[in-house]
């Protein structure tokens, strides 16, 4: 199928004008325009097959979790817009070559176009709702990008952003309003949302999803109140604004009122938001499009205003009235185009926009007058033009609609002064440029532009003519079955013709065609109506609206963040008492049906001792020194609890990192004041005393209530597979270096990561040293007692062999590498207390930091050794060697990984305390050897 | 016996909170190495309480101690230590570049500063 290659190309052909640089830009506007010729081309072989009413689909499958399908399907609503979007396109491409001066990138704004060109495509053939959604969310990226392309002018950055902000936020709107229809139907298929009306209609979050999709179009076409950024976005390049905002972009928002059209429509909702949505838009935005003196403004006011008008046809309850829309999408699309043109021809041959300066060009550019001319009489509804045909339509159908009751006549009353205004702002765009006295002050000699430069407006323009003259002829077959997609019924009969007899549409046209002159005759009196309101500058009033906004965003995060650590953990706390004393709550009773075990002398006593020890560090935590000794009294019973209780291995490490952690605080303290000032007031402890009573109470009754209750472990399974799956006698390191390793290794990353942060937290680290204590006592003169240096010298290697033997023993009797990796650490931190930093460091100059990578590494590669041997991650081997005079070994995989484990502890613990100990010494970082240091 | 054990539990996870709500940081870092005792006290006991269990596999043997539990208890105490020297670390650096040992953030006055 080639319909992939529609939005295919185009998007190749966003690289294209990469590919040639700025000088040669002829052929850099013909090869870009190669690739959509193309696809166009492809677009016209399908046509005959749709307008005879073929569907073509194609369909494979993206992200299928989502329900997001790359399928794109060919209709006769999207033929429309196909051949819109391709053949402005092209003729975009050849005018832009003209338009822009040498200055501009002619390459960038090429590959912008092509890109903005592929996501429009994308969303006129999306056949996933989800996939018109991406490409909707491209076109608004896209035309931010386009608007914003004069990046120097800071009114183009800013209507960029508007744009990109109006749109964006529509966009997402629609994007929750298709999850619901998603939701709703069970798919997101195009097709099955199409036919599942009644489905969606009856459902009760129909009304949500049907106003979520509505502000997604009614941002993009502008639609009152969202029609603000439009005009804005006319900071971008003129051919920007001919294809976005005439041709294109603003129409994917009528577009989807139209493809939503069968799911949605329908329902008296639809009815009246639609309708008079579409309604008030098109007054409000015509009679601002008189008052505008810009050329670009009047014709992007009269966009919002037409827009209005097409999406007010497909609010009303009427398959005509469909049709005439689409029908008025295609004639806009091509007198609003020329007209923008002719507008840039303008700007680009006088220098100007201003309405005010420019006058009687018609004698220096009597071609562009006349094309211009001609486009802004289809724009006033002028017979013999295609946009009357879809006026006169509009007006019946306006006519015929019974919508408001009583109040009916309104829409057609209102329909009418709509015109009028449209006709006179029209009249003005042409008399007050071409006609009167020739301007004398302009910042160029206008003449004309270079034919090439007129080509694209002569198409346009002559299509508009051949319309007008041959409607049946030129566009019924298109017509049809873009209206038989739409409604997905029968076709409604359409006649297009010039002439219907005299009736009432053509009374209503004529008033139009009279009323507009006057107003315009007039309009003098109504500049200065308007000039008694206050000025209101919408750019001005969003960016005020966004800082209004970021500002009220900050205050309320100053408040909840306010930066006092005390104030998140009582939350913190807060919450947790509630959430768990709430699951307390639901207990029946507190004990478990489980028999409880005897106490005896020696575990009162030890409890006492915890309990004293853990309220001392908190009682006297004003006097550092005091607590930290109590702290260390409650880890050393905490080691003895686990002894007691069956765990040998814990209790080691715990007073392998006891010893660590005390050392670690000491000389944390060292820098630290020795004192805690009293600072909280009485009531401040009483309220942390009652949260930490209860905090503790919550967490007594868990624990009582977890350990009076049966166990169900899943333990069994580590003690029956321990020895024959891990080669290992003690279970608790074969689950950590074989069962669980991956968590080990985690866990031992984790350390080296800390390690290696706090090594950057001690760099350059400039502390006060205080030279006595906290008494003013001074330190002693002996800082390194010769009997500790000697003890401490001679324990090293003993040291170092008890915890080889403990690394060693480790997979069959308590250890591993954990404890042999705490031991060694010890061991050697002692010889630094004992000796000093200076002469420790002659004698130890390893560098840690690559000790504990190392066993990162080491953990890491004997995990990934098992895959060279075709087993998963981290499954170890193991075997019995016998070695002479050692006796028989049982070697495994997993020594290797507790290895990488015993390096990482050693080189981490160190990295910590070695480098903490440095400040304390002559290598201290100071002003001098900050070089070296670093 | 079980009772005893909670009570400890609760009592040191007091403490340690008690500590950890205070406005200066060394405090602070000495109430959080207390929680962990606490909860690695806590955690370890989800194993239950098992007196005179054999530690490692011997032949004939069937009263062993939960093993699970210990091991993850055992990784737990490495980490305690490695947040605990990681916090004391960061409070010299707070009073190394800031001058004071206080937890919470003196945003006005460092305001004031860039003013």
């Amino acid at each position: 199928m080639s319909l992939p290659l529609i939005v295919l190309l185009p998007l190749l052909g966003s690289l294209i004008p990469m590919l040639s640089n700025n000088q040669h830009r002829t052929i850099n506007a013909w090869s870009t325009a190669l690739l959509p010729a193309i696809a166009l081309g492809i677009v016209i072989a399908h046509a005959p097959g749709v307008i005879s009413g073929e569907v073509y689909h194609f369909s494979v499958n993206w992200v299928p979790q989502l329900g997001l399908d790359l399928a794109f399907r060919i209709d006769g609503l999207s033929l429309l817009f196909l051949l819109l979007i391709l053949g402005i396109g092209l003729l975009i491409i050849l005018y832009a070559r003209y338009y822009l001066s040498p200055d501009d990138s002619m390459p960038r704004f090429y590959a912008y176009l092509m890109l903005f060109m592929t996501s429009m495509i994308g969303i006129v053939m999306a056949d996933n709702l989800l996939l018109l959604w991406v490409f909707w969310e491209l076109t608004s990226l896209s035309s931010f990008l386009l608007i914003g392309y004069w990046s120097q002018q800071s009114e183009a950055r800013r209507g960029a952003r508007m744009a990109l902000v109006v749109t964006g936020m529509g966009g997402l709107a629609m994007l929750a309003g298709f999850l619901l229809i998603g939701h709703i139907v069970g798919t997101y298929d195009m097709q099955t949302v199409l036919d599942s009306r009644d489905l969606i209609q009856a459902d009760p979050r129909y009304l949500p999803a049907l106003l979520l999709v509505l502000l997604g179009a009614f941002t993009k076409s502008a639609q009152f109140p969202f029609h603000f950024w439009l005009p804005h976005a006319m900071a971008a390049p003129t051919p920007v604004s001919a294809f976005l905002h005439s041709a294109t972009m603003v129409k994917a928002g009528v577009f989807l009122l139209a493809r939503m059209h069968p799911a949605l429509a329908g329902s008296q909702l639809w009815l009246y938001i639609v309708t008079l949505t579409g309604l008030v838009t098109m007054i409000y935005a015509a009679y601002f499009a008189l008052l505008k003196y810009d050329l670009k403004g009047v014709l992007a006011f009269s966009t919002v205003s037409h827009l209005g008008m097409i999406t007010m046809l497909f609010g009303l309850d009427s398959k005509l009235a469909v049709a005439a829309g689409l029908f008025h999408i295609i004639n806009h699309a091509l007198f609003k185009a020329s007209l923008f043109m002719s507008a840039g021809i303008i700007d680009h041959e006088t220098g100007t926009r201003d309405i005010r300066k420019l006058s009687g060009l018609r004698h220096s550019m009597p071609m562009t007058a006349l094309l211009a001319g001609l486009a802004a009489s289809s724009m006033a509804g002028v017979p013999l033009l295609n946009g009357f045909i879809s006026k006169e339509m509009m007006l019946t159908e306006a006519l015929g609609t019974g919508i408001l009751g009583g109040l009916a006549w309104l829409i057609p009353v209102l329909a009418t002064i709509g015109s009028v205004l449209s006709v006179a702002y029209s009249l003005r765009y042409v008399r007050n440029i071409f006609f009167g006295p020739e301007a004398k002050d302009l910042p160029q000699t206008p003449h004309e532009a270079p034919f090439m430069m007129r080509l694209p407006m002569l198409v346009l323009v002559g299509l508009c003519v051949i319309i007008g003259l041959m409607p049946a002829l030129m566009v019924t077959g298109l017509l049809d079955a873009a209206a038989q997609a739409t409604i997905l019924s029968p076709r409604p009969e359409l006649h297009l013709a010039i002439w219907h007899g005299f009736n009432l549409p053509l009374l209503m046209s004529a008033v139009a065609l009279a009323g507009g002159a006057g107003l315009y005759a007039v309009r003098r009196n109504l500049f200065n109506f308007q000039r008694q309101f206050p000025q209101r500058n919408a750019l001005m009033a969003f960016e005020q609206n966004i800082l209004r906004l970021l500002h009220g965003t900050q205050t309320a995060i100053d408040r909840l963040e306010n930066g006092s650590l005390q104030r998140y953990m009582l939350w913190l706390i807060i919450a947790v008492l509630f959430l768990t004393g709430g699951g307390l709550l639901d207990l029946e009773q507190l004990q478990g049906p489980r028999q409880l075990q005897a106490l005896d002398g020696l575990l009162i006593v030890g409890a006492a001792i915890t309990i004293l020890a853990g309220l001392g560090t908190a009682i006297l935590h004003r006097r550092r020194l005091v607590s930290l000794m109590m702290l260390s009294v409650v880890g050393l019973m905490v080691s003895l609890a686990f002894a007691r209780f069956s765990a040998p291995d814990l209790a080691l490490t715990q007073l392998a990192v006891e010893v660590v952690t005390v050392i670690l605080l000491m000389l944390a303290l060292f820098f630290l004041p020795q004192r805690t000032p009293k600072e909280s007031s009485g009531p401040r402890v009483v309220r942390d005393v009652l949260v930490a009573a209860g905090f503790g109470g919550v967490v007594a009754s868990l624990n009582y209530a977890l350990l009076t209750r049966p166990l169900d472990t899943i333990s069994g399974f580590f003690l029956d597979n321990s020895v024959s799956g891990g080669g290992g006698h003690n279970v608790v390191n074969v689950i950590l270096v074989d069962f669980r390793g991956f968590d080990t290794l985690g866990e031992i990353t984790v350390l080296c990561i800390a390690a290696i942060g706090i090594y950057k937290l001690l760099n350059r680290l400039r502390l006060f040293m205080p030279s006595s204590d906290s008494e003013g006592r001074p330190w002693s003169k002996d800082l390194h007692p010769m009997l500790l240096g000697t003890v401490s010298q001679t324990l090293l290697p003993l040291a170092l062999l008890v915890s080889v033997y403990i690394f060693l023993r480790g997979h069959n009797e308590p250890g591993g590498g954990f404890i042999a990796g705490l031991v060694t650490a010890v061991a050697l931190i002692l010889l630094y207390i004992a000796r000093g930093v200076d002469w420790s460091q002659q004698r130890l100059s390893f560098n840690y930091q690559p000790i504990a990578v190392t066993g990162v590494a080491i953990s890491a590669l004997t995990g990934l050794g098992s895959w060279v041997f075709g087993h998963n991650f981290l499954t170890s081997a193991f075997g019995h060697f016998s070695i002479p005079y050692i006796g028989e070994v049982e070697l495994a995989t997993a020594m290797l990984f507790d290895l990488g484990v015993y390096l990482t502890v050693v080189g981490a613990t160190l990295m910590i305390l070695a480098n903490l100990g440095k400040l304390t010494t002559r290598h201290r970082p100071s002003k001098e050897n900050d070089k070296e240091t670093v | 016996m079980e009772a005893l054990y909670a009570t400890v539990t609760g009592f040191l996870a007091a403490s340690g909170l008690y500590l950890a709500l205070r406005g200066r940081t060394f405090p602070v870092v000495v109430g959080l190495t207390l929680l962990s005792y606490a909860v690695n006290l806590f955690l370890f006991s989800t194993g239950g309480l098992t007196t005179n269990g054999a530690a490692v596999i011997q032949e004939g043997v069937s009263y062993y101690a939960d093993p699970l539990p210990q091991a993850l208890v055992l990784t737990a105490i490495v980490i305690g230590f490695a947040m605990t020297a990681f916090s004391v670390i960061l409070a010299m650096r707070v009073r190394g570049d800031l001058g004071s040992d206080q937890v919470n953030d003196q945003r006005e006055e460092s305001k004031e500063d860039k003013s």
